[in-house]
């Protein structure tokens, strides 16, 4: 196979920081090369470049033997470099054609838009990916996995010779991901070549040829895949020794039951559930997507409706309705959607770490005490290792894994006995994942019961004590440490076993 | 299968739209037995014809994201610029091309501000208006500009088989601008660029440019307006067009915009101006205050966007 891409010594900087910093490789025909690296690795600065969306400072790109060079993301294309952003760049309101041909429509004399060539090209284009869309119907209808399968469409039908994919299954289904990565494999045996970058090395795994390192900026190293493993391709992301991402259960006894929800009930979307959660313990919640697992945990914080369900806490009955009660009975739930409904991200770090407990830092009339927040903003930025010159930055400055921190430890304001997790790592760099896995170790040591939900069964596996998995809203299986595996695991969550009864629960201590 | 052909017609705004305007009309013309009559349809087209000129801009402009405030005090600027060129002497042609440039230039500046300089439309506009009405002030001296030339006039009052020039304007307007934003490639971007601005730059539409365009093209309707209304009564106002921009504007929500951008059509905002328009009539023609017809419009545009809301959710939950 020989290059058909190559990158010699490209540079880019920008005000205060190299963010890309002489970095040379190549990529050969019809392979699929992983990049991973932390969030600020330069991951995106350097594939903006190959995009055609950011201009380099040095170096040069040579793309099928011949040096390139771009003005703008419309001239990569023309060259045969295509790209596909995390974030989508669909128009809702349009149809499905529209958005795959956006501004490429085929047009007549007076640059009038062909509507029956478009559809028809279009239906051409999803019956050829063996997708059952409707071409007209406007894009806003689609789940997110469709939206984002229909975003890796656009760019193939730009008929790329390298497609560079950004965490591209970041709101897909397991289902669609065999699709997608099926669809990648018939596209690599047509010779299309991939840059692929991820947060999930699983996926690393499973798809690439080769992996390479970036991390602040430089080029760590490239590996073949079938020749390292993931302790090692963490080592080399971090600049460390991980020996292993999760951490080791502290080895301090799982003591007596704290929190027990039971016969939770709500039409549609879980139907007796009854659990319960040891201090110290920590829970991991399994299933698809679809199982109810955060209908239920909106329900237990008194977010979410139910029919019924009662909980209680040191065995005392406890009513939560509305979440200011799960707060008052230090019940922490930090959701999965941290951009939308976690964070403040137009509001500063210090704004955001004293959102759920307002009351207490203020004075008897009302008013907000700066100092006592200053302070116990400044110490919760250390505890974390939140990277921000100051407690006043906006949080939509910083990365994903220092904005989760920042969830965590506006959280953790609240000194909470039982923390709900909602998605801990999802878009969270490698190197902020092992500092997360780290505190959740360290609040279960102190006596903290900590609920995970998650859909990354190796961080389930690698960090819990206790399994249940749910399907289609009720809890079917579950699975002792001594006992995990991803197979069994999976098949209580497709629903093809189950270990547990309706209104069955085994009690420990 | 009737039952699923009125689910696919009801499925478009446009359609809607036009069914609540028939069955109103359809109302009226047993409440009013005035209301059929070719006059007061005449009436209610002439009427109509300032709005809908300047709703095709408005509704191409709100498409794309944006918004003009300052429409109204154009109208009523290129209205005092071409009156005073006619009294000055200079050709009718000249005239009406000198208003026109007036508008556009003012377009212009509403353009560069937002696109360039990324001011924020809705103060880039108001201070537009503001500006632009204390301008035309200053140089009608506060006075109307009377006595305009009947070969300027004539556009405003002249009849072609008994129906007035500027409502033929009108409907020619309306045709082109919704045909050009359903089938032209260059217009159809204003649905890029207000559904997701920052995709549409990585597709390789020229924002700035479709911005600046949008910007000029509502100016010159707006300024085609003031004309068609100056020549009609035969003298430039300094006073006409105030609060003309939040009915245009909620002509074209009830005509299927939104305020976020990349929804809506010219057929739509056309319709919800002329339901505006015949609703207005009826209300005279009833005899009701004119007071109560603010009231009822604005009651009629809160229905129309919570109707929106509804039937979004609606269909979100049935996909």
């Amino acid at each position: 196979m020989e290059a058909i891409l190559k990158i010699e010594n490209l540079s880019k900087r920008f005000p205060g920081v190299l963010a890309v910093d002489n970095i040379s490789f190549e990529l050969r025909q019809g392979e699929i090369l992983a990049l991973v690296g932390e969030n600020g690795a330069g991951k995106s600065t350097l594939t903006g470049m190959l995009g055609g969306v950011l201009g380099p400072d040095h170096g040069r790109i040579i793309l099928k033997g011949k040096t390139v060079s771009f003005q703008s993301s419309h001239d990569a294309i023309a060259e045969g470099i295509s790209m596909v952003f995390q974030e989508l760049s669909l128009v809702g309101t349009l149809s499905v054609a529209e958005n795959i041909f956006a501004n490429r429509h085929p047009v007549g004399p007076v640059n009038n838009i062909r509507w029956r060539r478009l559809y028809r090209e279009t239906r051409d284009l999803l019956r050829s990916f063996k997708l059952d869309l409707d071409p007209m119907v406007p894009v806003k209808r689609l789940s997110m996995g469709q939206q984002q399968i229909l975003e890796i469409l656009k760019a193939i039908s730009t008929d790329p010779v390298v497609l560079i994919l950004d965490e591209p299954t970041s709101s897909l289904t397991e289902a669609e991901t065999d699709y997608l990565f099926d669809e990648i494999g018939k596209l690599q045996d047509q010779g299309m070549s991939f840059i692929y970058i991820t947060h999930k090395l699983s996926e690393i795994f499973r798809i690439a040829d080769r992996v390479m390192v970036m991390r602040d900026g430089k080029y760590v190293g490239t590996e073949v895949v079938g020749e390292v493993n993931e302790a090692e391709l963490v080592s080399m992301m971090v600049g460390r020794e991980i020996e292993n991402v999760y951490g080791a259960a502290s080895g301090s006894p799982v003591s007596t039951e704290y929190f027990r929800a039971e016969n939770f009930c709500c039409e549609g979307a879980f139907q007796n559930i009854t659990f319960g959660l040891q201090r110290g313990e920590i829970l991991g919640f399994a299933g698809l997507v679809g199982a109810g697992r955060t209908e239920l945990a909106l329900s237990i914080f008194g977010a979410g409706p139910r029919d019924s369900g009662n909980i209680l806490i040191d065995g005392q009955p406890v009513t939560i309705s509305r979440p200011s009660d799960a707060i008052k009975n230090r019940i922490a739930y930090l959701t999965e959607d941290r951009k939308g409904q976690g964070l403040y991200l137009s509001m500063q770090i210090r704004e955001n770490l004293i959102a759920p407990f307002l009351k207490q830092l203020s004075s008897p009339i009302g008013f907000l005490k700066k100092k006592i927040i200053d302070r116990h903003v400044r110490q919760k930025v250390e505890e974390f290792a939140i990277a921000t010159p100051s407690i006043y930055q906006k949080l939509l400055n910083l990365s994903g894994g220092n904005q989760q921190k920042c969830l965590i430890a506006m959280w953790m304001g609240i000194r909470p006995e039982v923390i709900i997790f909602d998605e801990p790592t999802r878009g969270v760099d490698v190197g902020a994942r092992v500092e997360i896995y780290q505190k959740l170790r360290q609040f279960a040591a102190a006596g903290t019961g900590i609920i995970i939900i998650s859909s990354d069964l190796p961080e389930l596996i690698g960090m819990c004590d206790r399994i249940l998995v749910m399907h289609r809203g009720e809890i079917k299986g579950e699975v002792m440490s001594e006992d995990f595996s991803e197979e069994l695991i999976l098949s209580f969550a497709a629903g093809i076993k189950r270990n547990v009864n309706a209104g069955e629960f085994r009690k420990r201590n | 299968m009737f039952i699923n052909t009125a689910r696919a017609i009801i499925a478009y705004r446009e359609s809607v739209l036009l069914l609540v305007i028939l069955i109103f009309g359809l109302c009226m013309t047993f409440a009013s037995p005035v209301f059929l009559s070719w006059r007061n349809i005449e009436a209610i087209l002439l009427a109509l014809s300032v709005e809908a000129t300047i709703v095709i801009g408005m509704v191409i402009l709100l498409i794309s994201g944006g918004l003009d405030l300052s429409v109204g005090s154009i109208l009523a600027f290129v209205g005092v610029v071409t009156g005073l060129c006619l009294n000055a002497g200079v050709p009718v042609v000249l005239s009406i091309l000198l208003g026109l440039l007036a508008a556009a230039a003012v377009g212009m500046v509403n353009g560069l501000l937002v696109s360039k300089m990324k001011i924020n439309p809705f103060i880039t506009t108001l201070g537009m208006m503001i500006s632009i009405r204390g301008l035309l002030l200053v140089i009608a001296k506060g006075r109307a500009v009377l006595n305009l030339p009947e070969s300027f006039t004539v556009v405003g009052q002249g009849r072609l088989f008994n129906v007035q020039y500027p409502i033929y304007i009108m409907v020619a307007l309306v045709i082109i601008g919704d045909l050009l934003m359903r089938n032209s490639r260059f217009m159809r971007q204003n649905y890029y660029i207000g559904g997701n601005e920052k995709a549409a730059r990585l597709s390789g539409i020229n924002v700035d440019l479709v911005k600046i365009f949008d910007y000029c093209t509502v100016a010159v309707l707006a300024g085609i307006a003031g004309l068609l209304i100056t020549a009609r009564f035969g003298s430039s106002s300094v006073t006409v067009g105030s609060g003309l921009e939040l009915r245009v504007i909620t002509a074209a929500i009830i005509g299927g915009a939104s305020l976020s951008g990349g929804e809506g059509s010219v057929l739509g905002a056309f319709l919800g101006a002329l339901f505006m328009g015949v609703l207005a009539n009826s209300l005279n023609l009833l005899g009701v205050d004119v007071y109560w017809q603010s009231l009822i419009t604005g009651m009629i545009l809160i229905i129309a966007v919570v109707f929106d809301v509804i039937n979004e959710r609606r269909k979100e939950r049935q996909s």
